[in-house]
C-alpha cells in the first residue's frame, strides 16, 4: 500500500466515529467491527498481504449502499468495495482506516432476456450462475475465469477478468453492455447502456478494469452468446519448449482463432497429472490444449486444420477429444493447475504478465534461468493464445528468505515481460501486489495522468485508495533497488 | 514536421491560448458538434496529424498492428489484406484520405459491428499527446492487459477531446474463410424479430441490413458453417460481386439510401439521424426513411422531424440519437449526458487538457 499504518489509538477513535455514523444507516447485523468478525475480510485471494479493515459494512439495499457512501464521504473515510474476495492481486485488501463495503448480498439475477441475449444481474451474482441461468435458452456468458464458480460479476467488472476463451470471445470488457452504480458520493449513474453504444466518452471502458477505484458497481447487464453446439479439444505434446511456442504462432498465422489455446510446461504437467490423472504426457516438455467450437461441420473442419499445423510444428503426440467427457478431462488438469501446485508446495505465488506470443519460448527459458538464480522452482501455465503467462513460483512462506527470493523472482518475471513488449498484468489486476512493477511499465507522467483520472471520478481519492497506481515516492524507493529492465543498480555490490 | 513539432505546436498553442483543431484527412469533418472557432485574437489553428504516417510494426501471427495515427486508413487496410487479415469492425471510409487516427477518434464502425465488436474493442494501446504537451502511452500490443486504467480504449469516439492520438495498436483478425449474402423480403417488425431470434442461435451471422421491406444478411465463417446456415435461413443468394458492392456501399455511406439522405440534408430541411437502440427495440414509427443495421441496434433515419421528437423516440426505445448529418445543429448533435456523467467528462477534460487546447466543444458543448 502507499499509505503508512495508523497508531492503535488513532484507529480506535476513528472506528468509534465511523461506527456512530453508519449505525443508524444499517441493520445491526450488517456492520462488523470486532476483530474476530472482520478477520475473514483481511485479505482476498492474495493471502500474502493482509490488513484488518476499520469495519465491514454489508448493506442489503441500494439505498443503504448510497447512505454508507454518503456518510463515508462526509467523514472522508476510504471505502473498499468487495465481492467474493477471490481476486489474486490484493485489489480488495482492506484499508487500515477504511470501510470494507461487502456487496455479497446483492446476489439476484434480475432478468435473463432470451430474445435480446442479455442478462441483468446484481453485482454479487457469481460468474457461473449467469451461465447457469442462461443455459435453458441455449445461451451463456463467455468470460470464464478459473474462479468462475465463486467470483462475482462485480469483481469481474472491477478486474476486467479473462479466462481461457478470451482470444475468441473477448474479456469482460467485450461482454458487458452496461454498469449501473454509484459515485463515491453515493450518487447514481450508469455507464454504457442496453444499446451498443452510449453518448459521450466511452467511460464504460475506463470503469471496467478500474479495480473499484472509480465507482461502486451495483448492477451489470452482460451479453449472452449462443452456446456452441460442439467443442472439441486437441492435446498436443512437444519435446521442446520452443517448438510448442512456435506452434502457437503458427496456428494464429494460419488464420485460425481457437476457442482456447493453453500451454503447460513439464513441471506443471507433472504436478497436475499427479492430481487429476488426466492422462497427460509426462515425457513432454510442453503440452498445448487447442480447442475448437461451433457447429459440428465447423469444428470438424477446424480440428483438421489445427492438426495439420500442429503436425507441421513438430508435435510429438496428438490426441483429439472423442466426446465431451474426454474434453473435460483434457481441461481438468489445466483448470486445476493452482490447486495442483498447492499440493506440491506449502505456498506459491502466481504471476500474470502478458507478452507477445512470439516470445513464449524466450520467457520460459528466461524463467528457467531465474529458477537457478533465486533457488526456487516454478511451474508454468499459460493462456498461450493471448500470451498471458501464469508462472507459479513455489516457496515456503514460513521461511522469510524464501518469501523475499520469491518476490524478487516475481518482480524479475514482470520486468522481463515489460522488456519483451508485454505488460505486468494480463487479467489479475495490479491491486497491491504489482504496484511496484507499475513503476517499470509507466512513466511518472503516465502514472500522474492515472491519478488525475481517478480524481475526475473521485476527487478526494476515497474509493479503494492506494491500489493500482504507485505514488512517485514509492517508485523512487523501488527505483533505488532496481533500474528498468530487471537489472539491479550497482550489480557489483552485495545485497541482503 | 515530426512528432516533436506537434508537441511544440501544443506547447505554443497552450501558451498563446489558441485552440487547435485536430485533423487528418478531413473525411469526417461533418461529424460531431462544430468545434469552437475561438476569438479573433485566438483563432483556432489546424493541427494536421498526417505527419504521423506509417505502419510501425505488423506481425500477422501476433494479430496486432501498430500504426501512426496519420497513416491513411486505405494503406493500413491494404497491408492487412495482403496477409489475409482485416479490421473486423469495418470502419467507414466516407471519402478517400481518411486516417487511422480519425477512425479511432470518430469511433465509428461498419456493418459487422454487432457481431465483430467496435473500434474500442479492437484498440489495444495508444500514444496520446495531451493538452499539457505530454506524450503518454497506455495499453500496449498484447490482447490481455489490465495494468492501470484502460485509457487507450476511451480514445475511441473521443473526437479529440482528450488529446492528439499519435499512434495506436489495433487487434486485427483473419478474413473469414467463407462468406455468403442472402436477401429476403420482410416487413420491419418481422425482420427485427427474425434477427433477434437468429442472434440467439449458433449461426455465423456477420452483418445485417433492412431497408424498404428487404432484409439482407451476410454469413461469414468456416465454409461448412456458412453453407449449413445458408440452407437453414433460406432466402435468395446474392452474387458475390453485387454483395461486396452492397456491403461496401453501406459501410462507406455511398449506397442509394445514404446518397439520397446526403442530398436531402444538403437540400435543407431534413437531418440524417443515427439511432442507437437495443436490438430488440420495436420498429420505430417515425416519419421519414429508415435503414436498419446491426441486428436492429443501429437505425438510420432521414427525417424532417424535430430533434426533440427523434431523441424522445430513441430514449423511449432505451437508446440515444445522434444527428449524424444535418445543417441545423442548434439542438445539439449528441444526446445530453446525465449530470454526474457530464461532471466526470468535465473533470476528465481538465485532467487531460486543462486549457482546452483541443477540439473545443466537438464532442461535448463547452468542453
Amino acid at each position: 500500500m502507499n499509505a503508512p499504518l495508523p497508531s492503535a489509538v488513532a484507529r480506535a477513535s476513528r472506528q468509534a466515529e465511523v461506527l456512530a455514523a453508519l449505525m443508524p444507516l444499517l441493520p445491526k447485523h450488517a456492520l462488523l467491527w470486532q476483530t474476530e468478525d472482520t478477520v475473514p475480510y483481511e485479505c482476498d485471494g492474495l493471502t500474502a498481504y493482509r490488513q484488518l479493515p476499520l469495519l465491514v459494512a454489508l448493506p442489503e439495499t441500494e439505498t443503504q449502499v448510497a447512505a454508507v457512501l454518503k456518510a463515508c464521504h462526509a467523514l472522508q473515510v476510504p471505502v473498499v468495495a468487495r465481492g467474493a474476495g477471490t481476486g489474486l492481486s490484493g485489489g480488495a485488501m482492506p484499508h487500515p482506516l477504511g470501510v470494507t463495503l461487502s456487496l455479497a448480498k446483492f446476489n439476484k439475477i434480475l432478468q435473463v432476456d432470451k430474445l435480446a441475449r442479455t442478462a441483468t444481474v446484481q453485482c454479487g451474482v457469481r460468474n457461473l450462475a449467469i451461465s447457469e441461468a442462461a443455459a435453458p435458452h441455449g445461451l451463456y456468458y463467455a468470460p470464464d475465469p478459473s474462479s468462475q464458480i465463486a467470483c462475482t460479476i462485480g469483481g469481474n467488472v472491477a478486474e476486467n477478468s479473462g479466462g481461457v476463451h478470451c482470444l475468441k470471445y473477448g474479456l469482460t470488457l467485450h461482454n458487458v453492455l452496461r454498469v449501473r452504480g454509484l459515485t463515491v458520493q453515493g450518487e447514481p449513474l450508469e455507464f454504457g447502456g442496453t444499446a451498443l453504444d452510449a453518448p459521450g466518452l466511452d467511460l464504460l471502458a475506463l470503469v471496467v478494469g478500474s479495480e473499484g477505484m472509480l465507482a461502486v458497481t451495483l448492477e451489470v447487464t452482460v451479453k449472452l452468446v449462443p452456446k456452441p453446439q460442439l467443442a472439441r479439444c486437441i492435446m498436443a505434446s512437444f519435446d521442446d519448449i520452443r517448438k510448442a511456442g512456435d506452434a502457437v504462432a503458427a496456428i494464429i498465422a494460419a488464420g485460425i482463432i481457437p476457442a482456447g489455446l493453453e500451454m503447460m510446461d513439464k513441471p506443471m504437467i507433472a504436478a497436475v497429472e499427479d492430481f487429476v490423472h488426466a492422462g497427460y504426457d509426462l515425457n513432454a516438455a510442453a503440452i498445448l490444449l487447442c480447442e475448437s467450437d461451433g457447429t459440428p461441420e465447423e469444428v470438424a473442419e477446424e480440428i483438421d486444420r489445427m492438426l495439420d499445423v500442429l503436425t507441421g510444428a513438430g508435435a510429438s503426440r496428438l490426441e483429439v477429444s472423442k466426446d465431451e467427457r474426454q474434453r473435460l478431462t483434457f481441461w481438468s488438469g489445466r483448470k486445476n493447475a493452482f490447486p495442483a501446485s498447492g499440493r506440491i508446495s506449502p505456498d506459491y505465488m502466481c504471476m500474470d504478465s502478458t507478452i507477445p506470443r512470439k516470445r513464449l519460448a524466450d520467457i520460459l527459458l528466461a524463467i528457467a534461468e531465474m529458477e537457478v538464480k533465486y533457488g526456487l522452482k516454478c511451474c508454468n501455465v499459460f493462456h498461450a493464445g493471448d500470451g498471458n503467462l501464469h508462472p507459479l513460483i513455489l516457496f515456503d512462506a514460513n521461511d522469510p528468505d524464501q518469501l523475499r527470493r520469491c518476490e524478487l523472482f516475481g518482480a524479475e518475471i514482470l520486468e522481463t515481460s515489460v522488456a519483451m513488449g508485454g505488460t505486468v498484468t494480463g487479467e489479475h489486476g495490479v491491486g497491491v501486489e504489482k504496484l511496484s512493477s507499475m513503476c517499470v511499465q509507466f512513466s511518472a507522467e503516465e502514472r500522474e495522468q492515472m491519478f488525475a483520472i481517478k480524481r475526475a471520478f473521485d476527487p478526494a481519492e476515497l474509493l479503494n485508495p492506494g491500489k493500482v497506481i504507485p505514488t512517485l515516492q514509492r517508485c523512487a524507493e523501488y527505483g533505488r533497488m532496481h533500474v528498468k529492465k530487471g537489472w539491479l543498480a550497482f550489480p557489483e555490490l552485495e545485497r541482503f | 514536421m515530426s512528432l516533436q513539432d506537434l508537441v511544440e505546436q501544443v506547447r505554443q498553442a497552450r501558451a498563446a491560448a489558441t485552440p487547435l483543431t485536430i485533423t487528418g484527412g478531413g473525411t469526417k469533418a461533418f461529424y460531431g458538434e462544430a468545434a469552437e472557432a475561438g476569438t479573433d485574437e485566438t483563432r483556432a489553428q489546424v493541427m494536421d496529424t498526417r505527419v504521423l504516417a506509417g505502419i510501425r510494426s505488423y506481425e500477422p501471427s501476433e494479430l496486432v498492428v501498430t500504426v501512426g495515427a496519420g497513416t491513411p486508413l486505405a494503406e493500413l487496410e491494404a497491408a492487412l489484406a495482403e496477409q489475409g487479415q482485416c479490421l473486423a469492425f469495418e470502419p467507414p471510409r466516407f471519402a478517400a484520405g481518411g486516417t487511422v487516427g480519425g477512425m479511432v477518434a470518430a469511433g465509428l464502425a461498419g456493418p459487422a459491428r454487432a457481431t465483430a465488436g467496435s473500434v474500442r474493442d479492437h484498440l489495444l494501446g495508444a500514444t496520446l499527446l495531451t493538452g499539457k504537451a505530454e506524450l503518454l502511452s497506455f495499453g500496449g500490443t498484447v490482447m490481455k492487459n489490465v495494468a492501470g486504467y484502460d485509457v487507450s480504449r476511451v480514445l475511441a469516439g473521443s473526437l479529440g477531446m482528450l488529446g492528439v492520438i499519435c499512434e495506436v495498436s489495433l487487434k486485427v483478425l483473419p478474413v473469414a474463410a467463407a462468406s455468403v449474402t442472402l436477401r429476403m423480403e420482410r416487413a420491419q417488425a418481422q425482420a427485427l424479430q427474425a434477427l433477434n431470434e437468429w442472434g440467439g442461435q449458433p449461426l455465423p451471422l456477420h452483418a445485417s441490413a433492412w431497408w424498404d421491406g428487404l432484409l439482407v444478411l451476410r454469413l461469414s465463417g468456416a465454409a461448412a458453417a456458412v453453407t449449413a446456415a445458408q440452407h437453414k435461413l433460406g432466402g435468395e443468394v446474392v452474387a458475390a460481386d453485387t454483395a461486396a458492392q452492397f456491403w461496401q456501399g453501406l459501410r462507406d455511406h455511398s449506397d442509394e439510401f445514404f446518397a439520397a439522405a446526403e442530398r436531402a440534408v444538403r437540400g435543407g430541411a431534413v437531418g440524417l439521424w443515427r439511432l442507437s437502440v437495443p436490438q430488440t427495440a420495436p420498429a420505430l414509427a417515425l416519419a421519414g426513411e429508415q435503414l436498419l443495421e446491426w441486428g436492429g441496434g443501429q437505425r438510420w433515419l432521414c427525417t424532417p422531424l424535430a430533434a426533440s421528437t427523434v431523441r424522445e423516440a430513441a430514449a423511449a426505445a432505451g437508446g440515444h440519437a445522434t444527428l449524424f448529418r444535418g445543417n441545423d445543429k442548434s439542438a445539439g448533435v449528441f444526446t445530453l449526458l446525465s449530470p454526474p456523467l457530464l461532471r466526470i467528462h468535465r473533470e476528465l477534460k481538465a485532467a487531460f487538457d486543462p486549457d482546452r487546447v483541443f477540439n473545443r466543444g466537438r464532442l461535448v458543448p463547452g468542453l
